[in-house]
């Protein structure tokens, strides 16, 4: 058994087999590593992309970073269809299987607590954007005819995108407040960057609810019912996602969110 | 859950998961990936926007 050791999540023993056709990161299946009852699903990976010194350059590579965050949530998604897994952050890698072992021995108690109050829930992420139309309300603006004219002309349109964005968090709060009533739990990721989303519209609220999977539907149609309520306003659904956001008490004091 | 439609899901959303959320573990091979900012990630394309103020994503080395 040569190559390191990359954990993608821990989980209690799973009811049904994962899906076979499974690759993992670098290409490797991901094999279920047992340990007092707790199960950590791990793939092999080899040193010259995963240790410490090339991992930092590879991180840095988008084309490889895109890759091994697909292949690693394609694996989180495979275990979401049978199990609820604690999802560790990407690119977590031990030496060999004994230093998982040994992970898992020393945060055994965290693991069984976040587990078990995770378990039958999934995340949902909503984002609220808003769409360049209504960051530019007065495209069409005639030519002022004078100096007072062109004053004017300003006034308007800066009071016209102060109440856009007024409205905006308005709606944004609001949303935001109605889903949290909905959820068992929410947090707040910081608005995504236009340039690297690539989505258009400016991002105003980019949150995550954690909800039981028995009520997901309901939730669903919920933030399906406020898309088009508010003009100007774009309302996106992704989901379900394993609950990355509801974790932080099983990490290391001190570290993460 | 049939509701939704599953899209490839995009990168920044998977990022604002993988990098932000997820629990943090370090590992022998050590990652302090901790508070990656996402505007770090995207060298290529935003090179320029990356200043001396961020912080790096790597924290101390262990």
């Amino acid at each position: 058994m040569t190559g390191l050791r990359y954990v993608y999540a821990v989980c209690h023993p799973l009811g049904a087999p994962l899906q076979a056709d499974l690759s993992g990161v670098a290409g490797d299946p991901p094999r279920l590593l047992t340990h007092r009852g707790l199960i950590a699903v791990v793939s092999h990976v080899p040193e010259r992309d995963f240790a410490e010194e090339p991992l930092r350059r590879r991180l840095e590579d988008l084309d490889w970073l895109t890759e091994t965050a697909r292949a690693h949530q394609q694996v989180i998604d495979a275990l979401t269809a049978v199990t609820t897994p604690l999802p560790l952050r990407l690119a977590t890698v031990f030496r060999d299987d004994s230093g998982v072992r040994v992970m898992m021995e020393e945060r055994e108690e965290d693991f069984r607590r976040v587990l078990e109050r995770l378990a039958g829930r999934v995340e949902w992420g909503v984002k609220v954007y808003v769409e360049p139309e209504a960051q530019e309300p007065e495209a069409a603006v005639t030519k002022p005819a004078s100096g007072r004219d062109y004053l004017m002309q300003r006034r308007r349109k800066a009071q016209a995108q102060d109440d856009t964005w007024q409205r905006a968090e308005r709606f944004a709060g609001s949303l935001h407040e109605t889903l949290s009533a909905h959820a068992e739990d929410s947090r707040l990721h910081p608005p995504q960057n236009s340039a690297l989303s690539k989505a258009s519209g400016q991002n105003v609220l980019n949150a995550a609810y954690l909800v039981p999977r028995a009520d997901s539907e309901e939730f669903v149609e919920m933030v399906d019912r406020t898309k088009g309520e508010e003009s100007g306003m774009r309302v996106e659904l992704t989901g379900p996602w394993a609950a990355y956001s509801f974790v932080e008490s099983a990490g290391e004091p001190g570290e993460g969110a | 859950m049939t509701v939704v439609e599953r899209r490839e899901v995009a990168l920044v959303d998977l990022l604002d998961r993988l990098l932000a959320g997820g629990v943090v573990i370090t590992g022998d091979i050590t990652l302090r990936i901790a508070d990656v900012d996402l505007v770090r990630i995207d060298l290529n394309a935003l090179i320029s926007s990356v200043n001396e103020q961020v912080p790096s994503p790597w924290g101390e080395s262990l």
